[in-house]
């Protein structure tokens, strides 16, 4: 409960006495660039085989005749768009950004950098706390767009190559019944997972103390609590929102 | 001038500083000495604001800096260079990128004008080609030159040093020292050095604090060392063969 605690009260001041804005533009931009355009080879490789893997198992466990095969993109469409896109792709996202931001600044704690911006009368945890989170809020649900993409396209790929389902059928399954609400949602909940592991890994790299033995431990907690976290505002959201 | 009131720190049950009183004129290198877990860093973070003391007070010029509101602590501390004991420089940044950060975050100049400041900061230090290097590039006794550089290209009024001369050479750590008193006569600032290195002490302790177990036993100047009388701090004086020497020569 304490840990939560000191969670929200390094949130108040990350958003609270921040430095003039013209500061964070080029900080957020480098962010983005580091953020979004690092993970997306690792998203994409990611999401590509899941839309795959799902395709192929789905059609593996529809044994009846009477289930028309377009059935099997649908499900994949759907799994994608309220689940695997945007839930997955947190997780490796929490793997990948998650332990970078905490490596990065236990790092800059344990060498006394957080310390020296401190001194300058710089509020740090703004500072740098704050370009992370909004470059993760801008980029993530951006991945997240990209992941269902290829998500899908795995799953056509899969679906073709293997003669489970005909290119046709594929495309048909995809649009049949479909609900815009469920792209809303998927948005939604990316939001809140880049808010989660950029915050959380924030976090736990601010308050590194130690030495190079914490900043690997730091890592490792910000990656297993960002999952934690979202998977438990994964299913809050799906109560609240579906 | 800074001036120490009264400055006690505990952590848990330990007491590291038991009501510790000390004045640090401007213009002068006023050195904070003692044997390791002696409470010089805390006392020194403690001053800076980077631990609340548990009683006491900072003044600065006049300012009450402990109890001071937000506005005047963030005034207070953009007059004041640290020189951290590893340089605390920021990896992904130049050697220039380091020395402007303190004039791109608190002042509104133009880049021309912060360049100019840059430069004669880096002259200053005897750095004056490394401007794109970066911190993985440079050696010990740069990275302290750069942090010094960062320290005073702002104008700072006060300078803290944490053990500047930790981990380098002899000769490289008097010149550190030979460069912070140099600057702390040429700016006029009040230059604190926190060490417990016996040449930085016979070299340039203008004012000298000796702190023990979290007490201050001793005060002084480097001219008045010989004839310490408190045990304790003979016994850190004289701990090494060299000092010694230098004692019986005195006598």
């Amino acid at each position: 409960m304490r840990g939560i605690g000191r969670y929200f009260l390094f949130l108040k001041n990350v958003v609270s006495k921040r430095e003039r804005f013209k500061i964070y533009v080029h900080m957020i931009l480098d962010e983005c660039v580091s953020i979004g355009i690092g993970s997306l080879i690792i998203v994409a490789i990611v999401s590509t085989f899941i839309g795959a893997v799902t395709c192929v198992q789905t059609a593996y466990n529809m044994i009846s005749p009477f289930i028309p095969t377009y059935i099997i993109s649908l499900i994949v469409r759907d799994m994608t768009l309220l689940e695997l896109a945007p839930t997955i792709t947190a997780i490796v996202f929490a793997g990948k950004v998650g332990s970078n931001i905490a490596g990065e600044l236990g790092t800059m704690r344990i060498t006394d950098q957080i310390d020296a911006l401190e001194v300058m009368g710089i509020n740090s945890a703004s500072f740098l706390a704050m370009p992370k989170i909004v470059a993760s809020l801008i980029t993530y649900p951006m991945l997240v767009i990209i992941a269902a993409f290829l998500s899908l396209m795995g799953g056509y790929l899969a679906g073709t190559m293997t003669g489970v389902i005909t290119a046709e059928e594929y495309i048909y399954g995809i649009r049949a019944d479909f609900i815009e609400y469920n792209v809303t949602f998927a948005l939604i909940k990316s939001f809140v997972f880049a808010f989660l592991v950029a915050s959380i890994s924030c976090f736990k790299g601010y308050y590194t103390s130690g030495g190079a033995l914490e900043v690997g431990k730091a890592s490792t907690s910000a990656v297993t609590n960002s999952c934690i976290a979202i998977l438990t505002a994964d299913y809050l959201l799906a109560q609240l929102l579906l | 001038m800074i001036e120490i009131l009264n400055i006690r720190k505990s952590f848990g049950d330990k007491t590291v500083l038991h009501g510790i009183d000390g004045v640090f004129e401007q213009g002068k290198t006023n050195l904070i000495i003692g044997t390791s877990g002696t409470g010089k860093s805390v006392l020194l973070k403690c001053m800076v604001g980077l631990i609340s003391p548990d009683e006491g007070q900072v003044i600065y010029d006049g300012r009450d800096f402990t109890n001071a509101d937000r506005a005047t602590i963030t005034s207070i501390r953009r007059e004041i260079g640290m020189l951290f004991q590893g340089g605390a420089l920021f990896d992904s940044k130049s050697v220039q990128q380091n020395v402007i950060f303190p004039l791109d975050m608190l002042t509104q100049m133009p880049l021309d004008e912060k360049l100019d400041r840059v430069n004669s900061a880096l002259q200053r230090v005897g750095l004056e080609n490394a401007n794109q290097k970066m911190p993985s590039e440079l050696s010990g006794g740069m990275k302290k030159r750069v942090g010094i550089a960062r320290a005073i290209v702002n104008n700072s009024k006060y300078l803290y040093c944490d053990e500047p001369n930790s981990g380098l050479d002899p000769q490289t750590a008097i010149l550190i020292d030979e460069l912070i008193n140099e600057i702390t006569i040429e700016y006029n600032i009040t230059t604190i050095v926190v060490t417990h290195d016996m040449n930085s002490v016979m070299g340039i302790g203008d004012n000298i604090l000796y702190l023990y177990e979290g007490r201050k036993l001793w005060e002084g100047t480097n001219k008045e060392l010989f004839n310490v009388d408190v045990k304790e701090f003979r016994e850190f004086l004289y701990a090494n063969k060299l000092m010694q020497a230098v004692k019986n020569q005195n006598m």
